[in-house]
C-alpha cells in the first residue's frame, strides 16, 4: 500500500538503474539524510556523540570497508584491527609532520597509506584461499600491532608509547582535540561515512564490483570469462583497506584522541568488525550500517536499561551483556544467516504486498 | 551492590532533580574481565569508605555522597563512555584506576574542568600542576616507584650495583612503559644494565619472557604488571626457581590475589606500597559495623584488609579529605568542581588527620600545592609471607631520587604543554 512501484514510471536507463528504484524508498533515504545533516547536529550532546553516534559512524565505515573485501570479493580478513591501526598511525604521523595541512587530507592520506599496506598483505590472496587466507591476514593483524609497539618512530618517541591527536580544525572549527564540539565531531564522521557509502555503492554496481563478485562466486569460472584475479583481488584489498584506514584515522583522531595500539586495535577489533559484517549482511552496504548500529547500540542500550533502569549491579550487567550479545549473534546466524540486510529485504517485500499477501 | 527498590526509586528521583544537594562521586570500576581480580577490591574499598561516611557521619560536611558506579572493564572506549555518561550529573572527581583511561581523560577533564585523581598511576608528569591544572597523582607516581625499587636494590647490594643486571617485566601499554625512562636514567647514574621484557595484554602468555630471564639470570627482576599478568608472572618466576626476594613488583603488582595462586612458593616476593597494609586500624571496626554488617558493602564484603581494598579506601579517604578542605575554603558544603580543585591543591595529610580518621600512621605525610600535584614520592617495600598469608612492610617510607625525577617531570610536562598549547601557570 505504502510501498510499491505502481505509478513510479521510469523513462530513462539512469532512472531504471538507480539505487532506490521505489519512490517511497527514495524519499525515505532523503529524509534520513536530511535528519542526519539538518536535525541531529542541533540536538546532539557530548554523551550521544561519544557513546553512540560517533562510534557508530566510524564502525560503519570500517564495516563497509570489510564488507567490500569479505562480502563482495569473498576474501576473509581478520586483519581489520591492524589496518585500522595503520590508518591511525599514518594519520598521526601526517598530522604531526604537516600541521598546516587540513585534517581531511590527512585522513584521506591515511586511507591511501593503508590501501598500500592492504595491497601488500593482499598479495598472498593470489595463492591461498579461505581459511588459509584468514590466517595470513591474522598474521598481518599481529605483525602490525607489534610493529607500532616496537618502533618508536611511529609514536614520535613519546615516553608512554601512546599517540595523541593535537587540535586540528576544519573551516575554523576544531574537529580533533579536547575542545571539539559534539556536533563537529559528529558531522565530520557523517560526511566521511556518506562519501564512503556513496563510493562503495557505486563501485560495487560497476565493472570493478562485478569482477569482485565474479571472483567471490567462483574464481576459476571468473578467470575463464576474462576477469583478471590479480586486478580484482588487489583492487578489493586496496579499496577495502582505504576505507578501513579512514575509519582507523577517525577512530584515533576524532573519537578517542589518544590511542594505545594493543588495546584499541587488537584482535578483538578485527572480530568486532567481522561480526558487524556478518550480522548486518555480507555483500550489502545497508547491512554494514545495520551491523555497526546493532553492535554499537546494543551494549549501550543494555547498560542503560539494566544499570540505570533496573539498578542492577554493573558487573552482573557486564556479564549479561556478553551473554545477550553472544546469544543474539548465534540466533541471527541460525535464523537469518544473511543478516539484518536480508530481514530488511524480506520486510520490504512484505510491505509491498500488504495488505493483500498471496 | 545490593540496592533495595526504595533506594532505587530515590536514586531515580535524585537523578531527575540534579539541583538536590549532594556530592556526586563516580566510581569507574571494573569487576569483569582479565583485570577484575585487582579491580574488585579497589572498587569495594573506594565505595565502602564513602558509604561509611554517609552512614556514620551523614556524608561529608552534612552533604550525602552519591556514588555513581560504571563498569569500564579496563577498556578505554568504555571508560570514555562512562566518563561522558556520568559527567553531566555534577561529578566531582574521577578515579579511573587505569592509565589508559587516564590518558584519554586528561584532555577531556581539562576542557570540562573536572578534577582527575590518579592515585599512584596515570601520567607521571601530571605532578607538574602548572601544566596539568586538573590532574593530580599524589602521593606517589610511577617514577617514584621505579626509583624506590632501585634504592631498595642498592640497599640490598650494599650501595653498589655497578655492572648488575636488572630486568623489567612490563605490561606492554602506556602503563607498563612509564618507568622505562626513569630506569634508563638511573642506569646511567648507578651503572646497572637494563633488560626490557614486554608482556602483551592480557598477560597470560609469558613463557618466552621468563625463558629469557632463566637464560640471562638477571640479578633483579622488576615488574610493572596488572590483572592476570601478575599471577602468571609470579607463577612463572616460581617455575624457573627465580629467587623471590630478588623479584620486586610495583604497588599494582602487590595484592593478595597476585601471590596466592602460586601458594607457598611465592614466599618472599616483594612489592612496593605507598600506604600501610593489613586491617589493624580503628576505621575497620567502623567499616564492619556500619557498612559490612549493615549489608551495605559495595561488593561481597570479603575484601576488607587486602592490599587493594586498603588502596581503594585510601583513595576515597584522600578524596573525602580534599572535599572537606574544599568545603572549608569555599565556606559552603555543596562545592563545585573548581572549589574541589582548590581543595585538592590545598590538601595536607598530617598524622593528626589520619589519627582522627581512624587510620593512624597509615601513609606518609604530604602536602599538595598548585606547583606540585604529585606529593613527595615516598614509598616502602612490602614482602609476602606465604605461611602467615599476609604482606609485611620491610622498610620505612623512602623518598625517591628527586634529582633524577624532577628534571624528567619538567621535561615531559613541558613537552605536553607545547603539544597541547598550554601556558603553564597557577591561575
Amino acid at each position: 500500500m505504502f510501498y510499491r512501484e505502481a505509478g513510479d514510471f521510469k523513462t530513462s536507463y539512469a532512472d531504471d538503474s538507480q539505487t532506490f528504484p521505489i519512490k517511497f524508498d527514495r524519499y525515505r533515504y532523503y529524509v534520513v539524510l536530511a535528519v542526519a545533516f539538518g536535525v541531529i547536529p542541533f540536538i546532539i550532546n557530548d554523551y550521544w556523540a561519544s557513546s553512540v553516534l560517533v562510534p557508530f559512524l566510524i564502525y560503519a565505515i570500517a564495516a563497509i570497508g570489510l564488507n567490500i573485501l569479505t562480502g563482495y570479493c569473498g576474501q576473509v580478513s581478520l586483519g581489520t584491527g591492524g589496518f585500522m591501526a595503520v590508518g591511525a598511525y599514518a594519520c598521526y604521523k601526517l598530522m604531526t609532520a604537516f600541521p598546516e595541512i587540513n585534517i581531511v587530507f590527512h585522513v584521506l592520506g591515511a586511507g591511501v597509506v593503508t590501501a598500500g599496506v592492504g595491497v601488500l598483505f593482499g598479495l598472498p590472496s593470489l595463492r591461498i584461499k579461505g581459511f588459509y587466507l584468514a590466517v595470513a591476514t591474522l598474521a598481518a593483524q599481529f605483525f602490525l600491532v607489534w610493529l607500532f609497539n616496537k618502533v618508536p618512530w611511529f609514536y614520535n618517541y613519546s615516553a608512554s608509547g601512546q599517540i595523541n591527536a593535537p587540535e586540528r580544525t576544519v573551516f575554523g572549527m576544531p574537529v580533533t582535540g579536547p575542545n571539539t564540539e559534539a556536533w563537529a565531531q559528529y558531522l565530520i564522521c557523517l560526511v566521511f561515512l556518506v562519501a564512503v557509502a556513496w563510493v562503495a555503492r557505486n563501485l560495487t554496481r560497476g565493472t570493478v564490483g562485478r569482477s569482485w563478485m565474479a571472483i567471490r562466486d567462483m574464481d576459476i569460472a571468473a578467470e575463464i570469462i576474462g576477469v583478471n584475479p590479480l586486478k580484482a583481488k588487489l583492487t578489493a584489498f586496496a579499496v577495502s583497506s582505504f576505507f578501513v584506514g579512514i575509519a582507523g584515522a577517525l577512530f584515533f583522531a576524532v573519537y578517542l584522541g589518544a590511542v594505545e595500539v594493543g588495546e584499541a586495535f587488537g584482535i578483538q577489533k578485527s572480530f568486532l568488525v567481522l561480526f558487524m559484517v556478518i550480522i548486518g549482511g555480507l555483500g550489502s552496504i545497508f547491512g554494514s550500517l545495520a551491523g555497526a548500529a546493532f553492535l554499537v547500540l546494543l551494549p549501550v542500550l543494555l547498560k542503560n536499561m539494566l544499570v540505570d533502569g533496573f539498578g542492577w549491579a554493573t558487573d552482573l550487567t557486564a556479564h549479561l551483556q556478553l551473554m545477550i550479545v553472544g546469544g543474539l549473534i548465534i540466533f541471527f546466524l541460525i535464523v537469518e544467516p544473511h543478516g539484518l540486510a536480508q530481514l530488511w529485504r524480506v520486510g520490504k517485500e512484505k510491505l509491498r504486498l500488504w495488505p493483500f499477501p498471496h | 551492590m545490593k540496592k533495595t527498590l526504595a533506594t532505587l526509586a530515590l536514586g531515580a528521583v535524585m537523578a531527575a532533580a540534579p539541583a538536590m544537594a549532594e556530592l556526586v562521586v563516580p566510581s569507574l570500576s571494573y569487576r569483569t574481565g582479565p583485570y577484575a581480580a585487582n579491580g574488585i577490591p579497589f572498587a569495594d574499598g573506594y565505595q565502602d569508605y564513602f558509604t561509611l561516611l554517609n552512614e556514620r557521619d551523614g556524608g561529608i560536611g552534612g552533604e550525602m555522597v552519591r556514588i555513581e558506579e560504571c563498569e569500564t572493564g579496563y577498556n578505554t572506549e568504555k571508560g570514555v563512555e562512562c566518563y561522558e555518561s556520568t559527567k553531566g550529573d555534577g561529578s566531582l572527581v574521577y578515579e579511573p584506576l587505569s592509565t589508559g583511561i587516564t590518558y584519554q581523560l586528561i584532555p577531556k577533564v581539562t576542557a570540562d574542568g573536572i578534577p582527575l585523581h590518579t592515585l599512584g598511576y596515570g601520567r607521571t608528569s601530571a605532578k607538574n600542576g602548572e601544566v596539568f591544572r586538573w590532574v593530580f597523582n599524589y602521593p606517589a607516581n610511577y617514577w617514584d616507584g621505579a626509583s624506590v625499587a632501585i634504592k631498595h636494590i642498592l640497599d640490598q647490594e650494599g650501595g653498589d650495583i655497578n655492572g648488575k643486571k636488572i630486568a623489567l617485566v612490563y605490561h606492554n601499554s602506556a602503563y607498563g612503559k612509564e618507568p622505562i625512562r626513569t630506569l634508563e636514567e638511573l642506569a646511567k647514574k648507578h651503572g646497572y644494565s637494563l633488560t626490557l621484557l614486554p608482556v602483551d595484554h592480557p598477560g597470560q602468555e609469558q613463557k618466552s619472557q621468563w625463558l629469557q630471564i632463566r637464560r640471562e639470570r638477571p640479578d633483579y627482576v622488576i615488574m610493572w604488571g596488572w590483572g592476570v599478568m601478575n599471577q602468571v608472572a609470579i607463577q612463572e618466576a616460581v617455575n624457573i626457581r627465580y629467587p623471590m626476594d630478588h623479584f620486586i613488583g610495583i604497588w599494582w603488582s602487590g595484592s593478595e590475589n597476585d601471590v596466592l595462586p602460586a601458594g607457598a612458593a611465592a614466599d618472599g616476593y616483594k612489592a612496593l606500597t605507598f600506604h600501610n597494609l593489613g586491617d589493624d586500624y580503628p576505621v575497620y571496626d567502623d567499616l564492619r559495623k556500619y557498612v559490612v554488617e549493615a549489608g551495605k558493602a559495595a561488593g561481597a564484603g570479603d575484601q576488607l584488609g587486602t592490599a587493594l581494598y586498603n588502596r581503594g579506601m585510601y583513595a576515597a579517604m584522600l578524596a573525602a579529605e580534599a572535599i572537606k578542605t574544599a568545603q572549608e575554603l569555599a565556606g559552603t558544603a555543596q562545592i563545585t568542581t573548581e572549589q574541589l580543585r582548590d581543595g585538592m591543591e590545598n590538601l595536607e595529610i598530617t598524622n593528626a588527620k589520619m589519627e582522627a580518621i581512624g587510620l593512624p600512621g597509615f601513609g606518609p605525610e604530604f602536602k599538595v600545592t598548585c606547583q606540585n600535584h604529585g606529593g613527595d614520592g615516598f614509598a616502602a617495600v612490602a614482602q609476602w609471607d606465604a605461611s602467615a598469608g599476609e604482606w609485611k612492610m620491610i622498610t620505612d617510607y623512602v623518598q625517591s631520587d628527586q634529582e633524577v625525577i624532577q628534571p624528567l617531570v619538567e621535561e615531559d610536562s613541558m613537552a605536553y604543554a607545547k603539544e597541547a598549547g598550554i601556558t603553564p601557570g597557577c591561575n
